[in-house]
């Protein structure tokens, strides 16, 4: 497959972690400040994994990408780093401790990841484990979450797969990385530690210790393999795993998480009531009891608090112990549905307890639990039950007030909604631009969108695709359209879906169902999305991975005869033409489109600095910007909606006789050229231009340029002096 | 905080000092994030930030939220990992209606809140995909944030930030430093800065002048006011005889309430053709002005007439491809791009133009009867389109490109001979038309149907569905100009038109309308 644009590179990712990869190297005694997710990395090298693997999303994505700049830390520790094709190859690779005393852990985002590595984690945790084995589930919940609201518990529960929730205190996340490993290894059982998107991100310190060699080497293991059939999900083996994981692995759980205190007692011994918090929940609870006079900034507080850093199992002793004699106790338990209330009822029940217990009843069953939220449930649960507490109701920080305010009400229908969008000079806006153009040709379509940032195209000014149901699932997605139509079904896909799944469930799929659908396949070079990881199809040269597999490639290998590569998105002529032949042509099977063109965000990340260099050691480059002639614009904005670009926006003229402000580009411009494609494409108005800026010009530009200059300054000088100079 | 005297349990009163930065991806919150939670454990705090940047990421709205807390040695605090609405000590905004959204949020009040705002604006794609004027109305930010908030401090922070080559997370840091709400010297905040180790004497230059304002915000009026020329008065000669003597029949002859709009409008048909449609566009507006005092207009301030220079002129100089060319030659186009772009000396500049012409716009410049010859053969047309109809880079930096444009310029000769011309002129001709018949029964209705003009802007497929939307719009005359409410309504229908492309609006506001008379 030749390509145009097939500009080799040398390194890896654009992003440079150099400093954070210098946080792994903290030795015994030393501060780490940084980020809970960087923290959560350091722990693995300090309890001795020996391979680490994983899928990059938010908010765990930071894990992988220092893992892959540390190599010389890894190396020299003899860690194994992978990033997997998809969660799916993550959880698999869990299995290397299954017969061997060998620490690993895999990563990915949860619920979606947890989804697609169920398959392997329930295999996994059914055979059960040797050395410890961790999944790090970075639960993508509440404000912000970019994936539907579940809950990694259920699969915790369903694979009896311990979880660890961690409250949101680096100390206690290392440290709960640390000792989960053991707790792997004493209950021969895989650990999920699940960490919340603000845990991820939270700022905050904890003193290190030394990196640990492992203690058996993957390489051990090649050299002298083991099997057991008995540890292999085959009857009759997996009955008596079932059997083993009631029998043996669950009790001795419990003990080790007893007898290492792994949950933890905040507060008085005694109370007439008390509250269980799942740890995630700690630092807003308590800043609620704070607000409420119960407790202070430092962790004291006057209400008994029964921290679980381990959601499951549950210890059913110390619950009983810290409910028997309470009048009540509250559950602090985010999302749904309410596993741990359910359980807590079960227990008390059983052992004739007969505390009362609260939970969902005052707090809600869905949503986040900010602050706000736990302040008004905890405010009800004492209200009922031990009025007393609130004393003389302190005041209570209330934005009422001023919300009711009818200058603040106001300002709900002034303040525009802000999503996020296609960066500035994106390469996927000129394909959404060249949809939005054969939609008024060819009439509205079936769009079928897939996960990736070409989700954006679903929201204004696109507002195109239908449906998403995972990843790599956009044209599988469309597998039921395969009938007799007028029209046919677009799906789209991007290149990280693509190979995450994408090639088997969608491509192939079509392949032999004969699906007469076009797909679309966003290629921006990257997984974009996540943070600009390197994929099987980026164009960058690496020596550490096997990279510009073409796409165009995959698909024929699979059988689609309709294959057209598009090397430059910003052509929206091209691509117009492209979509309105696959869309029309007689052809049948699926149609497949390969969009190419470089993650801008990337590319300038990659490309500044070279040009900033070059430049100034006097080569001759050219920069380009795009600008709008204002006198030209006629404030209709079409070329907005056709772009959306961050860098084209409006401005308003001080002109007596304009009613609408114009088109404006500012100096974040990166010259892609989409706004005068699509001006072109959909004819719209000449009031774009294009600057070429030639820096460093040679003597043939200069004399050029001279020339041209003294031609065109005579022209136009001429007209001028015929013309009425107005004063500015 | 409040200590709670029921129980003897000894709770420390201390409470953390509580920061949000509400931000759009992209604009450094994280960066000022860092700084300040680098200053404050430089200085033996202990700090915390929390993000979503899932979002923040490519231009979305995102919130940081930071705390910071001196705690005894030894004593680990424990932090929040979200604002607590009513219980934020100081909101940065890095964009005005961010500030806004703050209020919305809770995050500020009165007893407590100091809000440090930018309040420049960065129009949302909401705004900026409206055919007309969707900008949200900062105003609405300035009245609630006086409601909202202990205190206030804004100011165009981006273009402070600008002027010193920086960006806006230095000229926030000034501001937060020079507001004095955290327990900190300057000095700190500087060497946060340097700590972080990135564009260090341009981060330092934008916060130092941050601070300085923030300290002394009556100065900043006083500030060397960027080099705007005060605007040369319209009325006042501009030194050529033949449009001076016009001007002065703009001042001579017409209302107090018009000669602005008129001056604005002379000026923009004379440099759109010449002297002479100068002249033809006074006398139609002495017509109007007949008109206007017949009807009352002298009461209403001459509404009718004002309206008309406005909409009159820009409907005379109409956007053809002759004065497309026209402004793409000039000598000061030139001169403004290389300041736009910012070209330096020893660097050169070329400029390309988009364009796609059509049939329509040649036949548009031809003489009106072989216009309507070609426009008579369809069939002929579309096979000459096909030569024609294409996009067109056009390299105005080149001899060969530029000239073509000149040619097409020149055309300006011939214009008021052109196919077009007489298809604008019979448009104005209606439209003044249907705006004299109402104006004796209805002024203020009169009034409207001149402001619809605004609908009628663009090129092409835009031009035309401009067309339309104007049309629609006027179609609903008959059915108001007996009524008192009418202008009301027939604005309305002209604020639908300009709510979406499709005319969604339009269509449920004409139902409305039409459902009036029942």
């Amino acid at each position: 497959m030749a390509r145009s644009d097939g500009r080799h590179r040398k390194a890896m990712a654009e992003r440079s972690f150099a400093r954070e990869v210098e946080d792994l190297k903290l030795g015994d005694g030393d501060v780490f400040r940084g980020e809970g997710i960087l923290a959560i990395t350091k722990a693995l090298l300090q309890a001795g994994v020996s391979y680490v693997g994983g899928y990059q999303g938010a908010p765990i994505s930071h894990l992988m990408d220092v893992l892959a700049d540390a190599k010389d830390v890894l190396d020299e520790l003899g860690v194994h780093f992978e990033s997997s094709a998809s969660e799916a190859t993550a959880a698999a690779t869990l299995s290397a401790s299954v017969m061997y005393p060998i620490r690993g852990a895999v990563t990915f985002k949860s619920t979606v990841g947890t989804n697609v590595a169920s398959d392997a984690l329930a295999n996994l945790a059914s055979g059960g484990v040797t050395g410890g084995a961790m999944i790090i589930v970075g639960e993508d919940y509440g404000e912000g979450s970019s994936i539907m609201q579940e809950r990694s518990h259920a699969f915790a529960m369903k694979s009896q797969i311990w979880l660890l929730d961690p409250r949101p205190n680096l100390e206690t996340i290392v440290k709960m990385v640390e000792e989960g490993f053991e707790l792997s290894e004493a209950s021969n059982t895989p650990v999920m530690l699940e960490v919340r998107i603000r845990t991820c991100h939270v700022h905050g310190h904890f003193r290190t210790k030394d990196n640990k060699k492992p203690d058996f080497t993957l390489r051990q293991a090649l050299e002298s393999p083991k099997r057991d059939v008995n540890r292999i999900v085959l009857p009759p083996a997996s009955y008596l795993h079932e059997k083993e994981k009631i029998e043996k692995r669950w009790p001795a759980a419990v003990q080790f998480i007893k007898d290492r205190k792994l949950n933890e007692h905040f507060g008085p011994a005694e109370g007439e009531t008390g509250i269980i918090v799942q740890g995630g929940m700690f630092n807003n609870t308590m800043r609620a009891l704070q607000i409420l006079g119960l407790a202070d900034v430092y962790g004291n507080t006057t209400v008994p608090v029964h921290v679980l850093n381990v959601t499951y199992p549950l210890i059913e002793d110390e619950l009983a112990t810290f409910c028997a004699g309470k009048k009540a106790v509250l559950m602090v338990e985010e999302g749904q549905p309410e596993f741990l209330e359910q359980a807590l009822a079960h227990i008390l029940r059983k052992r004739d307890i007969q505390t009362k217990l609260s939970g969902k009843d005052v707090l809600p069953m869905a949503g986040e639990y900010t602050t706000q939220v736990l302040l008004k449930g905890l405010k009800a649960f004492f209200a009922d039950h031990e009025r007393p507490r609130l004393g003389n109701e302190p005041p209570i920080p209330d934005p009422e007030p001023v919300l009711a305010d009818p200058s603040v009400k106001a300002l709900a229908q002034v303040v525009p909604p802000r999503p996020p969008g296609f960066c500035t000079g994106c390469p996927e806006r000129p394909i959404f631009a060249a949809m939005k153009l054969v939609e008024k040709e060819l009439g509205q379509h079936h769009i079928a969108a897939d996960i990736g940032c070409h989700l954006f195209s679903i929201l204004p000014p696109f507002d195109i695709g239908a449906t998403t149901m995972g990843y790599g699932l956009g044209p599988a997605s469309a597998s039921a359209f395969n009938v007799e139509a007028d029209k046919r079904p677009i799906s789209i896909m991007g290149d990280g879906g693509f190979w995450h799944n994408g090639l088997n469930s969608s491509v192939g799929n079509a392949v032999y169902n004969k699906h007469d659908g076009v797909i679309m396949i966003v290629d921006n070079y990257y997984s974009a999305a996540t943070g600009g990881q390197d994929i099987l199809s980026s164009r960058a040269e690496s020596k550490r991975r096997a990279t510009n597999n073409s796409i165009v490639d995959a698909v024929k290998g699979v059988g689609v005869k309709w294959v057209r590569q598009i090397d430059h998105t910003y052509d929206v002529g091209k691509m117009r033409a492209t979509l309105r032949e696959a869309l029309t042509t007689k052809e049948k099977g699926p149609k497949v489109i390969v969009a190419s063109s470089e993650c801008m965000l990337n590319k300038q990340r990659r490309v500044k600095p070279l040009l900033a260099k070059a430049a100034k050691e006097g080569k001759r480059l050219v920069r380009e910007r795009f600008g709008v002639d204002e006198d030209v614009c006629t404030g209709d904005h079409a070329c907005i909606r056709l772009s959306g670009c961050p860098s084209l926006s409006m401005k308003h003229l001080d002109d007596p006789l304009r009613d609408d402000p114009v088109a404006s580009i500012d100096h974040t411009c990166v010259g892609c050229g989409n706004c005068g494609e699509v001006a072109e494409a959909a004819v719209l108005c000449p009031s774009f231009y294009r600057a070429d800026v030639i820096v460093n010009p040679n003597g043939l530009d200069r004399l050029l340029a001279r020339m041209r200059r003294a031609v065109i300054s005579w022209l136009s000088a001429r007209r001028d002096r015929r013309r009425i100079a107005f004063p500015a | 905080m409040t200590r709670h005297e029921t129980f003897p349990t000894s709770l420390s009163t201390d409470r953390p000092i509580t920061l949000a930065i509400l931000a759009m991806g992209g604009q450094g919150g994280g960066v000022l994030a860092d700084w300040i939670v680098g200053m404050a454990e430089a200085q033996g705090w202990t700090a915390q930030s929390t993000s979503v940047p899932g979002v923040a990421q490519r231009t979305g709205a995102t919130i940081y939220y930071i705390e910071m807390v001196k705690a005894p040695d030894g004593v680990h605090p424990i932090l929040a990992l979200m604002p607590t609405p009513g219980d934020v000590d100081v909101v940065l905004a890095a964009e005005f209606m961010e500030a806004g959204r703050s209020i919305l949020r809770g995050l500020v009040t009165p007893d407590r809140t100091t809000l440090i705002a930018s309040t420049h604006r960065a129009y949302a794609i909401a705004e900026k995909q409206k055919p007309g004027d969707g900008a949200a109305d900062p105003q609405a930010v300035v009245t609630a944030s006086g409601v909202a908030a202990k205190r206030v401090i804004a100011s165009d922070l981006d273009k402070l930030a600008a002027r010193h080559g920086s960006v806006i997370s230095a000229s926030l840091f000034g501001s937060l430093a020079g507001a004095g709400v955290l327990p900190f010297p300057r000095e700190a905040f500087e060497e946060a800065i340097r700590a972080g180790g990135k564009g260090v004497n341009a981060s330092l230059a934008a916060f130092a002048a941050a601070y300085d304002r923030a300290q002394n915000p009556d100065a900043a009026s006083a500030e060397p006011a960027e080099a705007i020329p005060p605007k040369a008065d319209p009325l006042a000669p501009v030194g050529h005889p033949g449009f001076d003597a016009l001007l002065a029949r703009v001042r001579g002859d017409l209302p107090a309430e018009v000669r602005l709009l008129a001056a604005a409008g002379l000026r923009k048909v004379v440099d759109f053709q010449d002297l002479a449609y100068g002249e033809a566009y006074l006398a139609r507006l002495a017509d109007l002005l007949a008109a206007d005092r017949a009807a009352g207009g002298a009461d209403r301030g001459f509404a009718f007439t004002a309206a008309c220079a406005k909409y009159l002129a820009v409907a005379m100089a109409y956007d053809d491809v002759i004065r497309v060319a026209d402004l793409k030659t000039r000598g000061s186009r030139r001169e403004r791009v290389s300041r736009e772009v910012g070209v330096k000396e020893e660097e050169i500049l070329y400029t390309t133009e988009f364009m796609h012409p059509r049939m329509e716009e040649v036949i548009g410049t031809m003489p009106a009867a072989l216009g309507r010859w070609f426009e008579a053969r369809p069939g002929l047309v579309a096979r000459l389109d096909r030569f024609v109809s294409r996009g067109r880079r056009v390299r105005t930096g080149t001899i060969r490109w530029y000239l073509a444009l000149y040619v097409v310029a020149g055309l300006k000769r011939i214009r008021l001979r052109t196919l077009r011309h007489s298809r604008e002129a019979a448009h104005v001709d209606v439209w003044l038309g249907r705006a004299l018949d109402v104006l004796p029964r209805n002024y203020a209705l009169a009034v409207e149907i001149i402001g619809c003009r605004r609908l009628v802007k663009g090129y092409s497929d835009t031009h035309a569905r401009g067309e339309a939307k104007f049309d629609r719009v006027l179609s609903a005359v008959p059915m108001l100009v007996d009524r008192e409410d009418g202008a009301d309504w027939l604005r309305r229908l002209k604020q639908a038109a300009l709510m979406d492309e499709g005319g969604l609006a339009l269509d449920g506001a004409l139902k409305t309308v039409a459902t009036l008379g029942e």
